[in-house]
């Protein structure tokens, strides 16, 4: 694959978290029987017409202001025009001359720590298609229309990206985004988050861009990166065999791992926009748009540096404890609760909890590990009542059973040694089992030093505190 | 009470609460004019007797227990592109043959609040889309003054109702003449408000930024009264206006003496019929001798609206239409062989040829490579003629024309040419680009013919035309003039 540039850029399709529909009064909720949240105006029926949710709008609004885009002080909705089963009324309302938002940008990091600035061209409102239903329905196909109207906002990205994983990381960064904001519940199972990726590659150098493929409705970051390398590979392949690729629409199928054609061009449809003459101009004027801005919560690039300061942290540990806002949370109300050492507090949070959180496939906000919990944890072992080996098994009694640190410390006797005087007892009762061995180490043998330290540590059930030990051990055999 | 069918909308309300005749009664009189009358005018799709006779027996209670809004007990009809709930709406199209209304239109929903009671639904052109009645599935409407003639369109079953004296008053819709028109023709008065003062929901659409609903009856009077109840802003339509609705009925008596009103210059051209010229000047005589100042003005642009119209309209047209796929409801061709197979066929036969030759145009004209210079340019040309309007109503208070070129012309005399047809809402077509308000009147006879004379003023003028148009029927009997055989 040398010698070739590849060229990515990404349309997200968020969906927005309203109560209900962009367009209609019917509930956007996950899961319903088909057709159940559908209304009259979500059916297409004659006369019926759109009436625009301004919580839509208020979301929009947040993410331009997220993105550090235009907000456009005048709107349109527009009228895309196609047949389609799951378009009861024959055309979709989008945005498309005079979208919501326009010209923003996100910061992503890539693999080398360095950072880049990922253009934002535009992100518009528009309304999601329902569904067709082919499974139970031999010979017929049924159209479910619970999703039709449920409202998106589509971010289009600049072709900036230059390699699958930036495209990952970028996709990650705007999903870390829009649930920050609340505008969005980012379950991509579910569809709510998902992109199309537009793929091109060039002669390294070349000014010029190649020829794009649109693979259509990714919707996990696995198959956004699979799709992709697949993708600039066959592209590579054609090109350097001397064909040449063709604009299409493609479809990644995860189950072969590999895209496929699904229309070309040619038979792209004409969709014939025009305004949508039944609703007005969204009209924003300043104090609209401030009073949006009040609403922004800290964002995640300003907690990350603010951890950065704050708590001393690394560029990368601020960087994964702010990838959710949920995650931030904890990781802050465990450092209130145990202030001494919040650098300890992130390794056990990305380190234990982030291991035991996925183990079991939970959120940070659903498990009995509370930040109350962890931070009693780390308490002792700031205060040095237990080592840092022992309080993994305390966290691991802590996490499967519901007792509370100190309880486990006391029941299962797990209280550190730090009584000089107790251990200097152990070491001259492993010295005086151990003739041999200590003989060979005051004749020069020094790697036996280990070999004292773990006897100690056997004798003491491993609570021995390990500073105390090595310091009086030194002493003890250097006399 | 052999005299009922001429009460008037009005009449019928101050009869009905002065109870001198009942709702049973009035609506069992007109019930049976509809009935003996529809085969020769065919102004009705649905006849909603039974449906009628309960609502009026339920008025009559009312009434009688003190209670009941303003048109408590008045039969009126709709034209059958107000979804009626629980009753089939066509809007003139095989498509829609089996459609029955899960819901009520607001208009439909206001007028029931204020008591009206529903006899039927009345004939259209298919979609709303003619200007003759000769485009609906359901046959021509036939004109009272002459079963050879035209009743105009698209709203020809109700004007050929209220002419008729099958019905007191009627809703109507009117996206470049639709309403006006038919009223010329049939001699009655037809009001066409201000756009976005009538809810647009539950009407089925044909050009959204164009249509608008308003009423057919005998007099201003009565329109004032009928259109009060139905107006005034609608959550479920964005595009109506949050404004409050004056008491036309109230406003009516204001003198009109200082009425300022414009002559338009390009109204009096070489296509209107001398005959109606005539008329119209004989009527703006009656305006001068009521007090009202007579000055001649001038819309440049006007003359383009016929061809804004036929981009504007169509293209609309051709996406509102799009719902009509035989999936959901409406017609479904038989044994449909895969998805393509069911949309052509379905469309193909649930669509007539004047629909089918607008949703072509408007596909053609928003398709690209041609967006750009029919339907931007289009509605470029129409944001001048709004301005032109504009300008003219910084010196008149109404501007006032004919609102046909001719009389109602043969049935079968211009299905030909579509061109010819396009161009009787020549006088009326240029409201609508503008979204302005206008009533059309009867201003006397051309022969045996009805002429109508049109009064338009600026947005939201409606309570002045009325007066105007009051006044105009307090000085003349044009509009209380019966066709024969229907006395």
């Amino acid at each position: 694959m040398s010698g070739w540039e590849t060229i990515i850029g990404l349309e997200i399709h968020a969906q927005l978290a309203t109560r209900s529909k962009i367009f209609s009064g019917s509930a956007t909720a996950y899961g319903a029987p088909p057709n159940a949240q559908a209304n009259l105006v979500d059916l297409g029926y004659p006369g019926v017409l759109p009436v625009l949710n301004g919580e839509a709008v208020r979301m929009a609004v947040k993410l331009g202001l997220a993105i550090e885009a235009r907000i456009a002080p005048t709107s349109v909705f527009a009228r895309k025009n196609y047949f389609y089963p799951d378009l009861p009324k024959g055309y979709q309302i989008s945005q498309y001359e005079l979208p919501i938002v326009a010209g923003g940008a996100l910061d992503i990091v890539l693999e080398d720590g360095k950072v880049k600035r990922v253009g934002i061209t535009r992100a518009h409102l528009e309304e999601d298609a329902g569904k067709s239903l082919h499974e139970g329905l031999p010979g017929v196909t049924g159209v479910d229309l619970n999703r039709a109207g449920t409202p998106l906002v589509e971010i289009v990205s600049e072709p900036d990206l230059r390699s699958a994983k930036e495209a990952v990381a970028y996709m990650k960064k705007v999903h870390t985004l829009v649930r920050y904001l609340e505008i969005c519940d980012g379950n991509m199972q579910e569809g709510s988050f998902r992109c199309d990726a537009n793929v091109s590659v060039r002669k390294a150098g070349a000014t010029k861009l190649g020829t794009r493929a649109e693979i259509k409705n990714l919707n996990s970051f696995r198959f956004v990166e699979r799709a992709i390398n697949y993708e600039v590979a066959r592209q590579i392949d054609l090109l350097e065999g001397g064909g040449e690729v063709v604009q299409e629409t493609r479809l990644y199928d995860p189950d072969k791992g590999e895209t496929r054609s699904m229309r070309s061009k040619e038979e792209a449809n004409d969709y014939r926009y025009f305004p949508d003459p039944d609703l007005l101009p969204v009209a924003l004027d300043a104090a609209f748009i401030e009073s949006v801005r009040a609403t922004l919560p800290e964002l995640p690039d300003q907690k990350a540096a603010r951890f950065g300061s704050q708590y001393g942290l690394s560029a990368y540990d601020a960087g994964v404890l702010t990838a959710s806002r949920e995650l931030a949370d904890y990781y802050e109300a465990v450092v209130r609760a145990a202030p001494a050492d919040a650098k300890l507090a992130a390794n056990w949070v990305m380190g234990e909890l982030a291991a035991a959180l996925n183990k079991e496939s939970l959120e940070v906000t659903a498990t009995r590990m509370t930040a109350e919990r962890l931070a009693g944890l780390l308490k002792r072992i700031c205060d040095q009542t237990i080592s840092g080996k022992l309080a993994k098994e305390v966290f691991e009694a802590m996490w499967s059973g519901g007792a509370d640190a100190d309880a486990v410390i006391a029941e299962r006797g797990l209280k550190q040694i730090t009584d000089s005087a107790a251990i200097e007892r152990a070491i001259d009762e492993v010295f005086s089992k151990n003739p041999g061995q200590l003989a060979e180490y005051r004749a020069g043998k020094d790697k036996l030093f280990g070999f004292f330290v773990g006897q100690v540590m056997k004798a003491t059930g491993g609570k021995a505190n390990p500073a105390q030990l090595n310091e009086l051990l030194r002493k003890k055999l250097g006399g | 009470m052999s005299e009922l069918h001429h009460i008037g909308l009005a009449g019928a309300a101050a009869g009905l609460r002065a109870r001198r005749f009942s709702s049973v009664e009035l609506a069992e009189t007109f019930l049976k004019r509809i009935e003996r009358n529809q085969e020769t005018l065919n102004a009705f799709i649905s006849v909603t007797r039974a449906q009628a006779l309960s609502d009026a027996a339920a008025a009559d209670r009312a009434l009688a227990a003190g209670d009941g809004g303003a048109l408590t007990g008045v039969p009126i009809a709709h034209k059958d592109l107000f979804c009626t709930r629980g009753v089939r709406t066509t809007c003139g199209s095989c498509i829609l043959d089996n459609f029955v209304s899960p819901y009520d239109a607001t208009v439909v929903a206001k007028l029931k609040h204020a008591g009206a009671v529903m006899l039927g639904k009345t004939n259209m052109d298919e979609f709303a889309m003619g200007s003759s009645n000769e485009t609906s599935y359901y046959g021509t409407v036939r004109n009272p003054w002459d079963p050879r003639l035209v009743p105009g369109g698209s709203s020809g079953g109700s004007a050929a109702a209220v002419a008729a004296r099958l019905v007191p008053g009627a809703t109507a819709t009117d996206t470049g003449g639709s309403i006006r028109q038919p009223a010329a023709l049939c001699g009655i008065t037809g009001l066409k408000p201000t756009y976005g003062r009538v809810s647009r929901y539950g009407m089925v659409a044909f050009a959204s930024s164009l249509d608008q609903g308003g009423v057919l009856t005998v007099s201003a009077a009565d329109a004032a009264l009928m259109l009060r109840e139905m107006a005034g802003f609608d959550p479920n339509d964005s595009t109506s206006v949050e404004r409050e609705v004056p008491d036309y009925v109230a406003l009516l008596g204001e003198p009109i003496a200082g009425l300022r009103v414009g002559l338009l210059k390009e109204f009096f051209d070489k296509g209107l019929d001398p005959g109606n010229e005539r008329r119209v000047r004989e009527a703006l005589k009656v305006f001068e001798s009521l007090g009202a100042r007579l000055t001649e003005v001038s819309l440049p642009n006007l003359p383009l609206s016929v061809p804004v119209y036929y981009v504007v309209a169509p293209a609309e047209c051709s996406s509102n239409l799009a719902r009509f796929d035989g999936v959901r409801y409406g017609h479904r061709c038989e044994q449909p062989r895969d998805l393509q197979d069911l949309y052509r066929r379905s469309r193909g036969e649930g669509f007539g040829a004047e629909v089918k030759r607008r949703i072509m145009t408007g596909t053609y004209v928003l398709s690209a490579g041609y967006y750009d210079a029919y339907y931007l340019k289009a509605q470029r040309v129409r944001q001048l003629i709004s301005a032109d309007f504009t300008r003219a109503f910084a010196s008149v208070d109404v501007l006032i024309g004919p609102t046909t070129p001719t009389p109602a012309f043969a049935i079968g005399a211009k299905t030909a040419d579509p061109i010819t047809m396009y161009l009787n809402d020549i006088y009326t077509i240029g409201a609508n680009l503008a979204g302005l308000p206008a009533v059309s009147v009867p201003c006397g006879f051309v022969g045996k013919l009805p002429v109508g004379l049109q009064i338009v003023g600026p947005h939201f003028s409606e309570a002045r035309l009325l007066t105007a148009a009051h006044a105009y029927q307090r000085a003349t009997d044009w509009h209380t003039q019966v066709p024969e055989g229907y006395a």
